[in-house]
């Protein structure tokens, strides 16, 4: 039973962490390159512009909702299973968002390598 | 990319493995959560080990978001999964979880699909421009400064 709650954990993650790091890749390339900019005007330039970001902010609330929901995870499942399975299987939902949201291009190699995941994540849940 | 570059990467990995596996040893203590009683999951951060692994976490939010900021998603998620090694052999000599054969070979597999994307000319990712609104976004801030 508290196998299924770890798995519920594990959608919910992948969800909110799929959402969280599309949101904080947009908000990021916004801000620009953060070494440049702390070398040109200061670190607290690069953290108020930061936090200034309107999808750094939506981004930030996303990955806490998926935070605590690796918490309830973690204390319902291995460590060696709950995190690895929800990474991986938010590394090919962040390629379909990447490609849709971002319009980052996605190769073959790339579908490839999700097929290649996909199959860890279900080695590991054996 | 630079030797900088390479370390913050490098940071992102570390950072995300210790920082779990903390949390993680520290949860196992708490024991089980339950929906009923939801303050356990608030009062949890109190604990050292817990809060420490927060820190990490901390510590890898600013290098994750370091990274995210020259370059693609779609780039440092795979470059930085050698948190995924890290984190099996934490969880092996350190937290004492027995891992099977098929886990080590789902491992594996991960690692293999990932250095799949890494090894590529994918690399080059960035030069291309993929994303005419994030392009377009990161120019007008040039001009800005």
């Amino acid at each position: 039973m508290t196998q299924l709650y770890a798995w519920g954990a594990i959608a919910v993650i992948v969800l909110t962490s799929t959402a969280g790091d599309v949101l904080l890749s947009r908000g990021m390339k916004q801000v620009g390159d953060v070494g440049e900019l702390r070398r040109r005007a200061g670190l607290w330039t690069v953290v108020g512009r930061v936090l200034r970001n309107r999808y750094f902010l939506l981004g930030v609330l996303a990955m806490a909702i998926a935070f605590y929901s690796l918490l309830f995870g973690l204390s319902w499942g291995d460590v060696s299973l709950v995190v690895p399975a929800s990474t991986s299987l938010t590394f090919i939902s962040n390629a379909i968002a990447a490609k849709i949201f971002l319009h980052e291009r996605v190769d073959h190699r790339r579908w490839l390598a999700a097929v290649l995941i996909a199959g860890g994540v279900v080695l590991l849940a054996l | 990319m630079t030797f900088r570059k390479y370390l913050v990467l490098v940071g992102v990995a570390v950072f995300a493995a210790t920082g779990d596996s903390l949390i993680s040893r520290g949860m196992k203590q708490v024991g089980a959560v339950s929906l009923h009683r939801l303050p356990d999951i608030i009062l949890v951060v109190l604990d050292p080990g817990v809060a420490l692994g927060v820190l990490f976490l901390l510590a890898f939010f600013a290098c994750y978001m370091t990274a995210l900021s020259w370059a693609d998603l779609t780039y440092v998620l795979p470059a930085t999964s050698i948190s995924y090694i890290l984190l099996t052999l934490i969880a092996k000599f350190f937290l004492h979880e027995t891992i099977s054969l098929s886990r080590w070979l789902g491992i594996v597999l991960i690692s293999a699909g990932v250095g799949f994307v890494t090894g590529g000319p994918a690399l080059t990712y960035r030069s291309h421009p993929d994303s005419a609104e994030c392009l377009t976004a990161s120019v007008s801030t040039r001009l800005e400064r």
